[in-house]
């Protein structure tokens, strides 16, 4: 339970306005940011100053215009790899560890296509992942593993939605040549201890990749300080544009790793039967780079730092708790997750008392609250716990308490169609 | 809050109180539907008359609201249609869900389902309005061929009716 001044904290909202979609459509509640953020008008701007002031093909030009454009590529890259504490024992951030995609979901495709050639992936190796993963962290795997003969492995959850240390241990063992899992849950919530499951997979002799899309958007996360060996994360769950992924690598592994998309920009020179790659991170970039993503990206974290990355954990802690004591207070709602509001990243997932979730989902459209129902792109995770589809609502700093009171009474509503008031 | 649009009294009760939803005792046909994104599952089970008309539909399974309104309001529409007639309305209804076809005229041959064509506005919800609808359009043209050999047969294979139906 909150107190009476965390309440007020979150009844206040100082950061709505800097939303246009939000500020122009006060009746709008939106609770479905672990698909995708809301952008601020810094970010807008900064789309439309790049095509304005600096639009040119980058890398190739020799002309002003595509300097400039590389040159804001480059920054965005170090200002990612600093956000995210990919820096030098000097604290320099390492821009070239920092290799543009379009998505999360490319850059582990990317990561599972390029990393098995590099650790010689081979039949009787492991790949381990969780029972939680969106499919964007099991599809590319299952197909690495096809492809190698190698063992999809999987860590399963306890009855309180923990990956234990004994499952860690049993499941990362000798046979353990990759180790894949995410930090957040997109259905859950919950938060894995992935620099105990990284320090168990170094010994082991395996490496280790975290899909960061739920958790690099609501966390402090410190790659070093998580100990991985390679992070996957998304811009447009974070304020950035859609189109816009990221995958931080260390420099041995990106330079092991062959390239996965090959023809323009990715070469250093091409013969009649060879070419030969350029640099990372060029060389996992193959054709023109969404340029102008990359600076709005940049720009979204400038937001992003100048509020404090501490502080906007620290409100959507408190959103996410209130949300998840509102859904227990009422009768009809079961959490799909922890109980405890405090464990909750942004997402909570729930159903409603013999009500489908989609149902419940398009009776809250009816009065504009934006939810998500379904399977999240996790279907192994909600076959393991037994539920066909389920709501979630997700908070970002940018929600307030009145989304969550608007959450409220539309559930409300839902069961009073079914059921009468 | 606004009105409750698509979800009123009428479709409710079609949804909560299904007049033709239980297990049929001995169908021509039945056939499974599924819509593994939302886990919606129906059987729908229809038996002809020697004449080939449908005169009795039924349907089993679980699913939102919206699949089970749909096909309680399209296994009402169905009795007394014969298969050519059944694949044509499953068209139209598959015309109006996905908003190809508005014609007033038209859509009254829908009868009660025309109460589903905003879904036309709900893109989400397509394939749970469908689901009954394509179940049963597939059946029929899956079994046109096997049910003109089953009339030309002999009555013996009429023991062995089950719920799994001719086609299964």
């Amino acid at each position: 339970m909150l107190t009476a001044a965390q309440l007020e904290r979150i009844a206040t909202n100082p950061y709505r306005g800097d939303f246009p979609l939000l500020a122009k459509n006060p009746g709008i509640t939106f609770l479905d940011s672990a698909a995708t953020s809301q952008r601020p008008e810094q970010v807008l701007a900064a789309e439309r100053t790049f095509y304005e002031t600096m639009n040119a093909n980058p890398l190739r030009g020799l002309y002003r215009l595509s300097v400039e454009a590389t040159a804001s590529i480059e920054d965005a890259r170090n200002h990612i790899a600093s956000f995210i504490g990919a820096v030098d024992d000097a604290g320099r951030p390492q821009g070239s560890q920092i290799v543009f995609t379009r998505n999360t979901s490319e850059s582990l495709n990317l990561v599972a296509h390029a990393l098995p050639q590099a650790v010689g992936l081979g039949p009787g190796d492991d790949v381990v992942i969780s029972i939680m993963e969106h499919h964007s962290n099991i599809i590319p795997w299952q197909q690495a593993c096809a492809a190698t003969g190698a063992n999809l492995v999987y860590l399963y959850l306890d009855d309180d939605y923990t990956i234990t240390p004994e499952e860690v241990e049993a499941k990362i063992g000798p046979a353990a040549k990759i180790v894949s899992v995410t930090q957040v849950s997109n259905v859950l919530g919950v938060v894995n201890d992935v620099a105990a499951i990284a320090e168990r997979a170094h010994e082991m002799g395996a490496t280790m990749v975290v899909d960061g899309a739920q958790s690099v958007p609501h966390l402090p996360v410190d790659v070093r300080a998580l100990g991985c060996d390679l992070l996957a994360f998304s811009a447009h769950k974070m304020g950035g544009p859609m189109g816009v992924g990221v995958l931080w690598g260390t420099a041995e592994l990106l330079d092991a790793m062959p390239p996965f998309l090959t023809g323009g920009e990715m070469i250093d020179s091409v013969s009649e039967t060879s070419a030969v790659w350029a640099p990372v991170p060029q060389k996992f970039e193959a054709g023109t780079q969404d340029a102008a993503g990359s600076y709005a990206f940049d720009a979204a974290l400038d937001y992003l730092e100048a509020h404090g990355m501490g502080a906007l954990e620290e409100r959507e802690r408190l959103l996410a708790t209130y949300l998840t004591d509102e859904l227990s207070a009422l009768g009809f709602v079961r959490i799909v997750g922890p109980t405890e509001g405090t464990r909750h990243v942004s997402a909570v997932s729930f159903v409603v008392d013999g009500i489908h979730p989609h149902d419940v989902a398009s009776i809250l459209d009816m009065s504009d609250v934006c939810i998500r129902a379904g399977h999240h792109c996790a279907q192994p995770l909600l076959a393991y716990l037994g539920e066909s589809s389920t709501c979630r609502a997700s908070v970002a700093f940018y929600n307030d308490k009145s989304d969550i009171d608007a959450l409220v009474r539309g559930l409300t509503s839902v069961w009073q169609v079914f059921n009468g008031s | 809050m606004a009105a409750n649009g698509l979800y009123n009294a009428q479709f409710m009760d079609h949804a909560q109180h299904p007049d033709y939803k239980y297990q049929m005792e001995d169908p021509t046909m039945s056939h499974e539907g599924v819509n593994p994104s939302c886990g919606d599952e129906l059987t729908f089970s229809v038996r002809l008359t020697d004449d080939g008309v449908i005169e009795e539909a039924a349907f089993t399974g679980s699913g939102c609201a919206i699949s089970q309104a749909s096909a309680d309001m399209m296994s009402d529409l169905m009795v007394d249609k014969t298969p050519e007639q059944a694949i044509e309305l499953c068209g139209l209804f598959g015309r109006m869900i996905r908003g190809e076809e508005t014609d007033e005229g038209m859509l009254g041959e829908l009868d009660e389902a025309v109460m589903l064509r905003d879904i036309a506005h709900m893109p989400a919800r397509v394939k749970c309005a469908e689901l009954a609808w394509h179940t049963l359009e597939e059946m029929l043209r899956d079994n046109a061929g096997a049910r003109d050999a089953h009339t030309a047969a002999s009555a013996a294979c009429e023991r062995d009716h089950g719920s799994d139906g001719i086609g299964a």
